[in-house]
């Protein structure tokens, strides 16, 4: 994992296309979308963050499965705390 | 591992013992590393599940509140901490191919990038605590229907940001501690673990700010200045 080496170029472009989806996000926030504002924001945020993760983090060079298997149990343990959190909190009105 | 007899191979003064090579030696403190950011994402999640709860049961104060975020420092902020990603994954990369100068550079500069960023973070800190009288607790003051939820709001945005302000000092301390090292050429191709794994949390940090902005920033289309 540790071998690889990632080009200056990758880096700079990863980081051009981290500051355009910054400025998309902050123009297409003055939209009156109402609820929707927060869900697009959401959208351009995990792409941001799967940039972040994948090529400065570089998650996608990393060969060791063990290392990949903890990143995925952790984020997988988010999904429990956010999902079942909510399914128990949008649904209480429905009785 | 080797399916061989072990070959005499040259010792690594870095090389720790009860690691079979440089290779394992790496990967099981990368793996520890993440082992640390998961808990991280357990400590921060908590937070932000608090978050979306409150969101869910106080929505039109949840707005309210957020049109009284400085959206622009905000912005600023963001493209901050993105550059000094950026240049710590450039650290870590001049430090991979031994270039000590560079890598003291490109850590100094994101040191700077870090201390510009608590600087606008204390800058809006000012803004909503002494200007504005939004910090909770009896001095709370905010004119509308919804005033104990915003209240409630400005909580969360000031645990949650304040954690992260937390994070990016004690990042500042490391990344500062880091530079010192490979300065004094500590570490090169041959050895750059700690440097590669300060830089894990560094972009982890940054990873929790690009959540923190939208949720705090632009959830409604109202923006103050």
């Amino acid at each position: 994992m540790s071998a690889h080496i990632a080009s200056k170029k990758l880096y700079i472009t990863v980081w051009a296309s981290l500051i355009v989806l910054t400025v998309l996000t902050a123009a297409v926030s003055y939209l009156e979308l109402g609820p929707f504002n927060i869900v697009l924001a959401l959208v351009i945020a995990t792409s941001k963050m799967l940039l972040v993760a994948l090529f400065f983090m570089g998650i996608k060079y990393i060969s060791d499965k063990m290392t990949i298997a903890v990143i995925v149990a952790g984020l997988f343990w988010l999904f429990i705390l956010l999902a079942l959190s909510m399914t128990d909190y949008a649904s209480r009105g429905w009785v | 591992m080797s399916d061989s007899t072990p070959a005499v191979v040259e010792h690594n003064p870095d090389l720790r013992h009860h690691f079979a090579n440089m290779e394992q030696q790496t990967e099981t403190a990368v793996m520890g590393m993440w082992v640390f950011l998961i808990t991280e994402i357990m400590f921060f999640g908590g937070m932000f599940a608090g978050y979306v709860i409150y969101r869910h049961l106080y929505y039109s104060a949840w707005l309210e509140g957020s049109q009284r975020m400085d959206f622009w420092w905000g912005t600023i902020n963001t493209v901050v901490l993105l550059c000094s990603s950026l240049t710590m994954a450039l650290a870590v990369r001049a430090t991979q191919l031994g270039h000590r100068k560079s890598t003291v550079t490109l850590l100094i500069i994101t040191i700077l990038f870090g201390l510009a960023f608590l600087g606008i973070k204390g800058i809006e800190y000012w803004g909503h605590i002494v200007t504005e009288h939004q910090f909770p607790g009896p001095g709370f003051r905010f004119a509308g229907p919804n005033t104990s939820q915003v209240e409630i709001f400005f909580s969360f945005y000031f645990a949650m940001t304040g954690f992260h302000a937390l994070h990016m000092i004690i990042g500042v301390a490391l990344v500062s501690f880091i530079a010192y090292y490979a300065w004094k050429g500590r570490y090169g191709a041959h050895y750059y673990t700690p440097v590669e794994n300060t830089g894990l949390y560094w972009h982890f940090v940054d990873i929790v700010w690009i959540y923190l902005y939208p949720l705090f920033y632009l959830i409604s289309h109202v923006h103050r200045k």
